[in-house]
Parts: C-alpha cells; sequence; structure tokens
C-alpha cells in the first residue's frame, strides 16, 4: 500500500507494476484527468492546492480501510499538486486483487472517500483569462476580487 | 494560549491570509476559533458551517483547544 502527492507527472504503468502479484487474477488503472470543459466554460488547466499533511494522512487513512474491506494490500494512489493542463493526469489509482470485484470496488471506495474527504482544492483557469475555485459537487465558489 | 489558524484556497483569497496566530482564553473551542474569524473583514463570504480540522483531523465544533494546536479551516475538498 502507497499514498502520496507529487508535484510532477504521475507515471501510471509504474503504479500499475508497483501492485501487480502473480496472485492477483485482476489489476485495474483508474486515472482522473483534467477536462477541456466544465459547466459549459472552456478550461485551459487547473491549479491543484493541499493543506499537504492533513492530505496525506487522510489518503493513507483512505487506503487501509480499503485494504481492511475489500481484502488486498495492493492499493497505490498518487495525487498530483500544481499547475496541470488539460488532459493531464490529476490522480491514478492501482489496485490488484485476485477477483475482479473486489478489485473494482476498491479502486471506487479510494476515489470517492479521496473527493469526498482529502483537503485538496482546484483553481480552474479559462480560456477568457478568468479563474474560479471549484467547491464541493462542482459548485463554483466565487473568487474575491483583489 | 495561543492557536495558529490556517486558510486554503477560497477561503485565504476572501481573507486575505492564510495563516494567523489567535489569543484565546484557556478551555476555548473550536466554535470560539470561528467566531473570532466572523470578525475579520470579508468573513461574511465564508459558509456559516465551515468544515474544520484540529491536528489534521476533522472536528467538531464543541472540541476544546490546547496551546499550540493549529486549526484548519477547510474549503469545500475538490481533489481528483
Amino acid at each position: 500500500m502507497r499514498s502520496a502527492l507529487t508535484d510532477g507527472p504521475i507515471d501510471s504503468a509504474a503504479l500499475v507494476a508497483e501492485v501487480a502479484h502473480t496472485a492477483n487474477g485482476a489489476t485495474l488503472l483508474f486515472i482522473g484527468t483534467v477536462r477541456n470543459v466544465n459547466d459549459n466554460r472552456a478550461v485551459t488547466g487547473i491549479e491543484y492546492s493541499a493543506y499537504r499533511p492533513m492530505a496525506e494522512r487522510e489518503m493513507a487513512d483512505i487506503i487501509r480501510e480499503a485494504s481492511e474491506q475489500f481484502g488486498t494490500d495492493d492499493i497505490v494512489v498518487v495525487h498530483r499538486l500544481g499547475e496541470l493542463a488539460i488532459g493531464d493526469a490529476s490522480v491514478a489509482i492501482a489496485v490488484a486483487h485476485a477477483r475482479r470485484g473486489a478489485a473494482y470496488d476498491a479502486s471506487r471506495y479510494v476515489i470517492e472517500q479521496l473527493k469526498r474527504r482529502v483537503p485538496i482544492w482546484k483553481l480552474e483557469l479559462y480560456v477568457d483569462g478568468t479563474r474560479e475555485w471549484v467547491g464541493a459537487a462542482g459548485q463554483k465558489v466565487a473568487e474575491p476580487v483583489r | 494560549m495561543t492557536v495558529t489558524v490556517l486558510l486554503f484556497a477560497s477561503y485565504a483569497d476572501t481573507l486575505g491570509t492564510n495563516q494567523l496566530e489567535l489569543d484565546l482564553t484557556s478551555g476555548s473551542t473550536v466554535s470560539d476559533v470561528l467566531g473570532r474569524i466572523r470578525d475579520m473583514p470579508g468573513a461574511d463570504r465564508l459558509p456559516p458551517e465551515p468544515l474544520v480540522a484540529v491536528n489534521e483531523r476533522y472536528a467538531q465544533r464543541g472540541q476544546v483547544l490546547a496551546s499550540g494546536d493549529e486549526v484548519a479551516i477547510i474549503p469545500p475538498v475538490a481533489g481528483g
């Protein structure tokens, strides 16, 4: 098991290699990427920031919970911070398990809990040069005028 | 006693700082910190019940603080 924040690109193939074992019949890789449109606005990128020590602690808790609930230690999650461009991977989760059902459940658990609990924020950068903080469930939090 | 308050993302922009020290009377709670934050310019744009963490753990309003605690006001999280 491993969870981490990173300031550089995520090497998803390395994450797959990290969890792959001959006892595992299923290996899953989830990659979250920056998309080009959100709420009908053209996006050029996203700047991710975090409360780093708490984010690391929450991510470690989440994969420990997933391991206990779904019965595999072969779970790795990495979230990237900083300014990302369209198509860049912001998060990657690799899970391997003897059986595919539990692998899917564990992968889903990790991403859903991450989105709910881990203190990471995104500032969306738009084609027109404006930027806005994105809140929970896509709700916008207006950035104050400086 | 003194606690450190951390502000992030939209809340840091709204209040114009990402960290401050607060002097509190002994026995003060998370609610007391939020009360003090509400006196700051711009605080009217914070939600009525923001998430709070004490020493990197999500905390309830009534949690009693100790000197040196780190109190983080957490905007809606948006990872992934």
